[in-house]
């Protein structure tokens, strides 16, 4: 294979990282039934709190490997602070957690563009590229997944690390009753919503390491429009698309961040007469496309083509039933 | 039933609104500014003389027109997210009017209004059919819509309805005086006609919800879709109607954004007026008479802070962030409030017995079905 073509895949494994670990978090957070729709607007907090911490913490004199340790570190806890919202009014005070999640998502946005507002376009310390050694000089991995910076590395984890908990510990699936069968976990012994508010919280932490990601890794600095705007929306959308599967949810991540790697390839070949404009609709069709394909029963119609024994493997591999208890409240009598 | 004397309730009412001014104004301060001087300057902007209040009313006939729109479709129990698209939607097909038909003005500003409504009917349709047949829930159409909508102003802005100067992506040439909608005067700038529109609205949609079948039966929708449609209840059909009301009111929203405020079409035309109706239909929830006042005080607040920015160097956003703060709070302390009072009937005996047995379901009521 050729080098430009692996620098293309390298880019496109860096570009889809906040992604990845936004909707990673999200998965967690759903998969105890809460809905965390706030994401558009906490990640663009997040990526105006963590660059301002690490550059005031870099500018007070910090190195920069602490500066940037900082302002991940803010910018995790601007996710969980605007997640126990969420989870305080749909948990504690039974509010509609799609109600409260939206208000956060505007919220949020004007918060960051408002707190932010002399902060845009300077430079700050971001997170350089750190290739691994040994793994980073393998042919072909090495420069598509191991030369990137601590982000890429830290989602890697994070996408095993979710399944391991989810679908192989104890922990993991008291997790998963909590969002499908409250009242069975409930009669189990499991604090439904103590779990909920842990997972919600958790997931919010990541939503904000996904900001940290854009401001400190990929999109470094602060500006207004957030250059990440829109993208909160399609990784609550890809969680969907994943099934609320931490592989499928990172495939999908993926396959986003592929097709615009596509998109702006096509817009810088001279030969193809598009208005680039228009390419900017790409994500937002693809967005409703998968989301079609997964919720009409499309894809159950094509599986029953398949044999039997097919079948039930596809089955599991495409199951896309959203956590039953999602969205809804559990009061513990 | 427990019930509060009347200083708890207007305590109760205005705490929210109290404990958004202070976090606005701590926000305020952290960002080295006096939050009493921003006030001033807010309620300045807004009413300093008869054209910046004229810039209030026509931010508030948008707004108010798009909040009917969603007071329907809240009725029906959907997130019509996709309000934005819809102004645009009908932004767009009024502007296509404005800039290739030639007729006599007041048949021109007609024919763009109903083609207006036709627009967002149709972006608000495509909504309501990929919710009700393709499985695809109203808030994701409706993101992607929004960006869809978007794009595709843009695209034309930029590309075929570009000014005849050469593009600059900024807006169309200025359409021509017979198109427009006319001013009541220059010391008044605001669309008599659309002020009348707006009223019409108000009370159609008061009637339409109050005293027809179909807002009975978009209640029930929103109340138990389930159940309503084994009461052969047409829900899907309502979902649809009540979809394409509110789009067709968004895109009355949106012809007047390009016939007035703008005599032209911009990129951002529908500027965020429909995320914010969606804010003022959270306060209002369904009381479509209580729509036009809020909406009164968010134009207030947002044509307000306009002058921030000039006037302190302060960014505009700091609107957002007072009325996303009420709109949370508010829904917060009715939660606060709730529980109170439920914690109140289990104190008393009586209550206390019935509720000695309750079968742990998780209660589903108000929270929406999300898949």
């Amino acid at each position: 294979m050729n080098e430009p073509f692996l620098l293309i895949l390298g880019s496109i494994v860096s570009n889809a990282t906040p992604l990845v670990i936004a909707s990673i978090g999200e998965t967690i957070t759903e998969r105890a039934g809460v809905v965390n729709l706030s994401l558009d607007g906490s990640i663009m907090l997040s990526a105006m709190a963590g660059f301002v911490a690490a550059y005031a913490a870099a500018n007070g004199g910090s190195p920069t490997e602490l500066s940037l340790l900082i302002g991940v570190l803010v910018a995790m806890a601007a996710g969980a602070l605007v997640a126990l919202i969420v989870a305080v009014g749909g948990i504690a005070l039974r509010r509609d957690q799609v109600a409260v999640g939206f208000v956060l998502t505007l919220l949020t946005a004007d918060l960051a563009q408002f707190l932010g507002q002399s902060y845009t376009r300077i430079p700050g310390p971001t997170v350089g590229q750190w290739v691994l050694p040994v793994l980073g000089d393998l042919p072909v991995v090495g420069p598509v997944l191991f030369r990137h910076n601590i982000f890429v590395y830290i989602s890697f984890v994070l996408i095993f690390a979710c399944w391991f908990w989810l679908f192989r510990t104890r922990s993991g699936l008291a997790l998963r009753a909590v969002g499908e069968r409250p009242e069975a976990a409930f009669a189990r012994g499991v604090d439904v919503n103590r779990l909920r508010y842990v997972y919600t919280v958790l997931g919010g932490a990541l939503v904000g390491l996904a900001g940290a990601a854009y401001s400190l890794g990929i999109k470094p600095g602060w500006a207004t429009p957030p250059p990440m705007r829109g993208d909160g929306w399609i990784a609550l959308a890809i969680v969907i698309f994943g099934g609320w599967h931490p592989f499928r949810v990172v495939l999908g991540a993926y396959l986003f961040a592929a097709l615009r790697a596509v998109s702006t390839a096509i817009q810088r070949t001279p030969d193809i007469q598009i208005s680039p404009v228009l390419l900017n609709l790409l994500p937002w069709i693809l967005m409703i496309a998968t989301l079609v394909a997964v919720s009409s029963g499309a894809i159950e119609r094509l599986m029953r083509l398949l044999p039997g024994s097919f079948q039930r493997w596809t089955r599991n591999v495409l199951r896309s039933d959203p956590p039953a208890a999602l969205g809804t409240r559990f009061d513990a009598g | 039933m427990t019930k509060q004397s009347t200083p708890m309730q207007v305590a109760l009412t205005l705490l929210p609104i109290v404990a958004s001014l202070v976090i606005t104004s701590a926000l305020i301060m952290l960002v080295g500014r006096d939050p009493i001087a921003v006030y001033e300057r807010i309620l300045e902007g807004a009413f300093r003389n008869t054209n910046a209040l004229a810039s209030v009313f026509n931010f508030w006939i948008p707004l108010t027109l798009a909040s009917l729109g969603l007071v329907i479709t809240f009725r029906a129990g959907l997130w019509n997210i996709g309000v934005e698209g819809q102004m645009m939607f009908g932004a767009l097909f009024a502007s296509w009017a404005a800039q290739y038909v030639v007729l006599p003005a007041p048949v021109l500003v007609s024919f763009e209004i109903v083609l207006a409504m036709i627009g967002g009917a149709l972006w608000a349709a495509l909504a309501g059919v990929l919710k009700t047949r393709l499985g695809v829930h109203e808030i994701f159409g409706g993101v992607a819509l929004n960006s869809i909508a978007s794009v595709i102003t843009i695209y034309l802005i930029s590309g075929p309805w570009q000014p005849p100067e050469g593009g600059s992506a900024q807006s169309t040439a200025p359409f021509p005086a017979d198109s427009l909608l006319p001013s009541i005067s220059p010391e008044f700038p605001v669309s008599l006609l659309a002020l009348i529109i707006t009223v019409v609205a108000i009370a159609g949609v008061f009637f339409a919800l109050r005293g027809t079948r179909w807002g009975l039966e978009l209640k029930a929708t929103g109340r138990n879709p389930r159940s309503a449609l084994l009461l052969g209840v047409p829900t899907e059909s309502n979902v649809l109607s009540a979809m394409m009301a509110c789009g067709a009111l968004a895109g009355i929203a949106g012809a007047y954004r390009v016939l007035f405020t703008y005599a032209s079409l911009r990129p951002l035309v529908s500027g965020n007026i429909g995320f914010l109706a969606l804010l003022v239909v959270l306060l209002v929830s369904m009381r479509p008479l209580l729509a036009p006042l809020v909406t009164f005080m968010v134009a207030a607040l947002f044509v307000g802070s306009t002058r921030l920015k000039v006037a302190m160097q302060l960014d505009q956003s700091l609107a957002g962030v007072l009325q996303g703060l009420i709109v949370l709070m508010v829904l917060l302390s009715n939660g606060l409030r709730e529980r109170w009072r439920e914690r109140r009937r289990f104190r008393e005996p009586e209550a206390a017995a019935v509720s000695d047995y309750q079968p742990v379901t998780p209660v589903t009521t108000e929270a929406t079905t999300y898949e």
